[in-house]
């Protein structure tokens, strides 16, 4: 009895998220054929599908990708590992967090952008400046959470690892970072959504590659159906990474972070 | 007692203290090292300019570059996108809480949005609203309007079932509910939501100006490097960031104000 309504209200809510997909995409297609707007603005689905189609093939857009995504680890790579050092750090001494830890709290949401033209000049216009900004920007929730971690390892545990008299390193390798694991996916899984966004803003600022240049070198030129081809396929990326590192989160946990409650860092 | 107390309430002033003081002293050493390796030669000066310079320069950003009058003009954007962010943010959260199904179908697309890397969306702003401060707050606001729904919704959801019931007693009309018992008892929860989609529009309505190089305190940096006054630049991100520092700190003692008990 219970199996068939719950069938029922999920079909329900299938169909309501049919219903409004289908009303989105017509009033889109009302909206691209009154010309209440300028023509390209809004294409049609149509059009805007083909663009996607056509950027797909496009051999050009692979090189682009690779080079952001090349960036954005290299990003991930020093800033996490900066990170967690810090945070380990921050976490397992009482005096370092109480000197240290309030200026990466205030420090994490504040405008990382306005740092570029400073970067630029430290690292030059060509990828370093953009793996810089990328650093820069998943450094801080990665180490807040990292060192949030830190604290909430039970001290059970840590004692077993002295009492073994493990080294530093074994105590980092062995237990540390294992029982650390979910908040340091979830703390990566934030700096990775900073990092694409420090990474790409600044591509689209000063660059000449990379899916940033794409975007805003569309723009430059008016074509607004690669313009949105490039930034549906670019959503549906980041969205998907960050799916996915929030499933890796969730097999060692039953209670995920809420997206919604993050600390804005960026 | 109340000298064994006021001993123990010393004794943990100067814990906290005394950390904090490390704190700021090693951030005023790395400025004097900073000063001293530039002073020698190690680090170009060219590059990073002497921090007494930007120290120096912080009077000329303020009578010349107007930087109350970008603040001013920043903050007024933001103004906008939170009036906008509460007005919307709010309804579209109570929405979801009256209608289940909706709910059920459209929550996991909020979430999702709070994970979208909207502010790289600016482009396409620009070309629907110009290169105008309507683009600046339409981001602002697109960038934290997931937190305001999400955070509405839990807060509604939170509310007490007895008040509910309370309400229901006295046979107060759905709106009459909403706005005596779910929206007082949702608020602290609303004001979390806020202040994360404030953050959030303060953080890209200044890294839209810096981009489209429009509007308040981001476009007075980008103007600043591209004329190459490095302790000018310098100075104004510092500018940049105490403000933003400060508008973190009043806005989470606000929220604490809001909720004594947690």
């Amino acid at each position: 009895m219970r199996r068939s309504s719950g069938t029922s209200s999920w079909r329900a809510v299938a169909l309501l998220r049919i219903a409004i997909i289908a009303t989105v995409a017509l009033a889109w297609e009302m909206l691209a054929a009154s010309g209440l707007l300028f023509r390209d603005v809004v294409p049609s689905l149509g059009v805007i599908g083909s663009a996607v189609v056509r950027l797909l093939g496009d051999e050009g857009f692979y090189r682009n990708l690779l080079i952001t995504v090349g960036e954005i680890a290299a990003a991930l790579a020093i800033g996490g590992l900066a990170g967690v050092g810090v945070g380990i750090l921050l976490g397992a001494n009482r005096f370092l967090s109480r000197a240290y830890e309030s200026l990466i709290y205030y420090l994490g949401p504040t405008p990382k952008i306005i740092f570029f033209p400073v970067l630029i000049m430290w690292f030059g216009v060509g990828s370093g400046s953009k793996i810089a900004m990328g650093v820069l920007s998943c450094f801080f929730p990665i180490a807040i959470s990292a060192a949030a971690g830190m604290r909430q390892i039970d001290p059970t545990l840590i004692r077993v690892g002295r009492s073994f008299r493990a080294s530093i390193g074994q105590m980092i390798g062995k237990v540390y970072l294992p029982a650390m694991r979910e908040p340091i996916v979830n703390g990566v899984r934030l700096g990775l959504g900073v990092a694409i966004i420090g990474t790409l803003l600044a591509e689209t600022k000063l660059s000449n590659r990379g899916i940033g240049y794409l975007i805003i070198q569309a723009y430059a030129t008016f074509d607004m159906p690669r313009m949105y081809a490039l930034l549906i396929v670019l959503f549906t990326l980041a969205i998907g990474a960050n799916a996915m590192l929030g499933g890796l989160a969730r097999t060692s946990s039953l209670v995920p972070v809420s997206a919604s409650t993050r600390m804005p860092v960026q | 007692m109340s000298e064994v107390r006021q001993t123990s309430r010393r004794a943990t002033l100067s814990a906290r203290l005394g950390p904090r003081t490390v704190g700021l002293a090693t951030a005023i050493g790395v400025i004097v090292l900073i000063e001293i390796l530039i002073r020698i030669g190690i680090i170009n000066r060219f590059i990073v300019p002497l921090p007494s310079q930007i120290v120096g320069a912080l009077p000329r950003i303020i009578a010349e570059e107007n930087v109350l009058h970008r603040f001013a003009q920043t903050m007024e954007e933001l103004l906008w996108a939170s009036l906008l962010l509460a007005l919307t943010g709010i309804a579209l959260g109570a929405l979801l809480y009256r209608f289940r199904l909706l709910r059920a179908a459209c929550e996991t697309w909020v979430a999702a949005l709070a994970a979208a890397p909207i502010v790289l969306m600016y482009p396409l702003f620009l070309v629907i609203f110009g290169r105008s401060a309507t683009t600046i707050i339409m981001i602002g606001f697109a960038a934290g309007l997931a937190p305001v729904i999400l955070k509405t919704l839990e807060g509604l959801t939170r509310t007490r079932q007895v008040l509910i019931d309370v309400g229901r007693s006295f046979r107060l009309t759905p709106a009459q509910e909403f706005r005596k018992i779910l929206l007082p008892a949702a608020l602290p929860s609303i004001f979390v939501g806020l202040r994360l989609g404030l953050i959030f529009a303060m953080i890209n309505i200044v890294g839209v100006e810096f981009l489209i190089n429009f509007g308040g305190l981001g476009q007075l940096i980008n103007e600043l490097a591209e004329r190459y006054d490095l302790p000018a630049t310098y100075g104004a991100i510092c500018f940049v960031i105490l403000a933003s520092i400060v508008f973190f700190d009043i806005t989470g003692r606000l929220e604490r104000w809001l909720r004594p008990n947690e």
